[in-house]
């Protein structure tokens, strides 16, 4: 932390990048939009394509985590699910697909897929009753007790995550990853990143996991595509991902730089600022009743 | 004011074969109803966790609003802007806009997992979500518009209570009451009036915004930011013809003449409209550079053409025609055909248009949806026909029979 301070003292950004330095060493951070600053305070996880296993023991422990019937422990080392791809769903929370790679004879790889938790979720920013929330530690989470079930968040997702539970006639709930929210309160691991064995998923702050995503991709430029996927997409996600080859596109969908919900709220914000907009269009058509009331009275 | 021309109940038998008919789809569409919630939406729709979205919010809703737009533009024209020509459809506008809305309140109860949780908008407030301002909008308009309705109900009652059996005492308090009511109504309709109108045009055009927070999943033939814009632009577009084709319709089905003279002039206002709505969408295009889609052959660029090309060009030209404004079939297909546009617009930009990344399962509507957005439009014809035997909505020759003269269209006349 003391050589970060330090750098920072000498970054010709100090002032304005206060708190959202998300990619100090990142010769990139100049071009990247203010947007992809995130508060120090946000965890994350980094996710290594090139070291998981496919051994699916997240999704096991996500499930047990979580109150989902996991079902039997060695049921998951059947490697016949990797055949079709896979969605999280209202059953499972996180799935690991697996795929094939763009030069053939380098071996298939496996990638852990749940709620990216953006910095700036597009689910939060739609949910038409503030039913989900970027907390502070960089968890979306969702409330129960808000919900209306209106289904918009999974409109808005652009990684097409939130699931709902459509055979329910009663209280059916939106299902997606919560950063495992009350374990990470009680100061226990994300249940996914306690069991990997192989450690291909790294806890920790976002900024710090970047400078170690970075780290990577410097030193071993051969073992992986130089591209962390999730610094900067739709404005920067809290789980990021490095893997042999370009992710994007392949496994998550190619999104620019620009925050999901950025266009919408400027035109929200823009038509009720202050409610101006309104109350004008107001004044205005009263007006015009008034006069054209009192042309009619003068004909 | 000269009315030779008086809202009065229509005197019509209420069954007839095509009633009975209708009866069915409307029964067959409860159905599926009790199914929804007895069982879940899981049961009776084809919803998944792809397509979080379908007919009842692209249809039921997203058309619905669109086509219920007849209501706040006549009320503009007739009170607001008092062409006082049009205060004959502005009560019919007003009965269709109300029916409308009530079932587009009836669309979102049946989409939403949680309808037990229906108010929780009023309570938990999230600016930044345009579903919410939908939301918040849809209700309040909603409230409006049954207060417009009650000059009408007034109207019908003063002088007019008979209650029955030992009610009858109750009498005259209940006619003191109506007409204090109406009073009170009659000096302050303004108000709403205005309020409608200024609630329509942020519903209207917030409806497009639900849809750019999705720009990622969007077909970029629809997708642009300025949906909002297109959307209240094509509801004021759709607002007219709707009444024109509701007239002809009502006075077909009530054998009475269409006011011919009224619905020409309405249909002057079409074309231009139409034309500022094309002329946004097609300069958008050509900014954004959007028309090479069209090259490409699939279920969204036919889509895409047959809404354009049928539902908007078409119908803009026949709508400059004199001869058309002047023919009662010719104002009947040209504004079928907006309608037509504007419905297929509003379900291409919430369905067709919407294309998720990762697609398991293809969303085609089940029949249980389709028989429940059947179903509501269905209930919306039968209350329609029932309320104008009940209630002065029609415009009828006076033949003496009508309505007492002095309770008058109240909106927007002080
Ligand atoms: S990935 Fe989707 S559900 Fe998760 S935070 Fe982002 S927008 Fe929300
Ligand atoms: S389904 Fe629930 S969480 Fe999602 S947008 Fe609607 S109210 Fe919000």
């Amino acid at each position: 932390m003391q050589s970060r301070r330090e750098f920072l003292k000498t970054s010709a950004l100090i002032g304005a990048a206060t708190m959202g330095v998300s990619a100090v060493s990142n010769s990139k951070l100049k071009a990247a939009s203010p947007e992809s600053a995130a508060p120090a305070e946000h965890m994350g996880v980094l996710v290594d394509s090139t070291l998981c296993i496919g051994c699916r023991k997240c999704e096991w422990a996500c499930k047990g985590a979580h109150g989902l019937p996991q079902g039997d422990f060695d049921s998951y080392e059947d490697r016949s699910v990797f055949k079709k791809m896979r969605r999280p769903d209202d059953t499972a929370l996180t799935i690991v697909n697996e795929y094939k790679p763009n030069n053939l004879g380098d071996p298939d790889f496996d990638v852990k897929i749940q709620c990216m938790h953006c910095e700036h979720p597009a689910c939060v920013s739609a949910c038409i009753v503030g039913a989900l929330s970027k907390e502070e530690n960089g968890a979306v989470i969702w409330d129960t007790d808000k919900c209306i079930g209106c289904r918009y968040c999974m409109v808005a997702c652009p990684f097409q995550v939130p699931a709902f539970e459509y055979q329910k006639a009663l209280d059916p709930k939106i299902m997606k990853c919560d950063f495992c929210f009350d374990r990470q309160k009680e100061g226990k691991l994300p249940a996914c990143v306690e069991i990997c064995p192989v450690e291909a998923l790294v806890f920790g702050k976002r900024v710090d996991l970047l400078e170690e995503a970075h780290r990577r991709l410097k030193n071993y430029p051969d073992k992986y595509f130089n591209h962390v996927y999730g610094e900067y997409e739709v404005g920067g996600t809290s789980w990021l991902y490095i893997g042999s080859e370009n992710l994007s596109g392949k496994v998550f969908p190619k999104l620019g730089t620009e925050t999901a919900p950025g266009v919408t709220e400027s035109i929200q914000h823009g038509l009720f600022a202050y409610f101006v907009p309104p109350v004008a269009l107001y004044a205005l058509l009263g007006g015009i009743m008034y006069l054209t009331k009192k042309n009619e009275e003068e004909d | 004011m000269q009315h030779y021309m008086e809202p009065a109940p229509v005197k019509i038998k209420y069954f007839t074969p095509g009633v009975i008919f209708i009866s069915l789809i409307a029964l067959n569409g409860i159905i599926f109803l009790l199914g929804r919630f007895i069982f879940g939406i899981g049961a009776v729709t084809n919803l998944n966790n792809q397509y979080p979205w379908g007919i009842w919010i692209g249809l039921d809703v997203g058309a619905g609003v669109a086509l219920a737009a007849g209501g706040f533009t006549t009320a503009a024209l007739g009170h607001i802007f008092h062409k006082d020509k049009y205060e004959v459809i502005t009560r019919p506008a007003l009965l269709t806009a109300m029916l409308g809305y009530t079932f587009v309140a009836m669309g979102v109860f049946t989409d939403i997992g949680r309808w037990y949780y229906i108010w929780h908008p009023l309570v938990f407030w999230n600016h930044s979500s345009p579903l919410f301002e939908v939301g918040i909008c849809v209700m309040f308009y909603l409230t409006v518009l049954y207060i417009e309705f009650l000059p009408v109900v007034t109207e019908r009652f003063i002088g007019n209570v008979k209650l029955p059996g030992a009610l009858k005492r109750l009498n005259r308090p209940v006619d003191k009451l109506l007409r204090a009511l109406d009073r009170g109504l009659d000096k302050t309709m303004f108000i709403f009036i205005i309020a409608g109108v200024v609630l329509s045009c942020l519903h209207q055009s917030s409806l497009g915004t639900l849809m750019v927070i999705a720009h990622s999943k969007m077909h970029p033939l629809w997708e642009t930011p300025i949906l909002p814009l297109l959307f209240l632009l094509s509801a004021f577009s759709v607002g007219f013809p709707m009444v024109i084709m509701e007239s002809i319709a009502a006075s077909r089905s009530f054998g009475l003449k269409p006011e011919k003279e009224v619905l020409s002039g309405l249909a002057g206002y079409v074309a231009p409209l139409l034309g500022v709505y094309l002329a946004f969408k097609i300069g958008d295009m050509a900014i954004r550079d959007t028309f090479k889609y069209l090259t490409e052959f699939n279920l969204q660029s036919v889509m895409f053409t047959i809404e354009v090309v049928v539902g908007f060009i078409i119908p803009f030209r026949m709508f400059m025609s004199k001869a058309v404004r002047e023919s009662t079939t010719g104002l009947f297909i040209a504004s079928f055909l907006v309608i037509f546009g504007v419905f297929l617009n509003r379900f291409n930009n919430f369905v067709i248009a919407y294309k998720p990344p990762y697609i398991l399962d293809v969303y085609i509507p089940s029949f249980g949806e389709i028989s429940v957005t059947l179903g509501f439009i269905a209930i919306e014809i039968l209350l329609y026909r029932l309320l104008v035997r009940i209630f002065p909505v029609i415009s009828q020759p006076n033949y003496g029979a009508a309505a007492s003269a002095k309770f008058e269209i109240k909106g927007g006349s002080k």
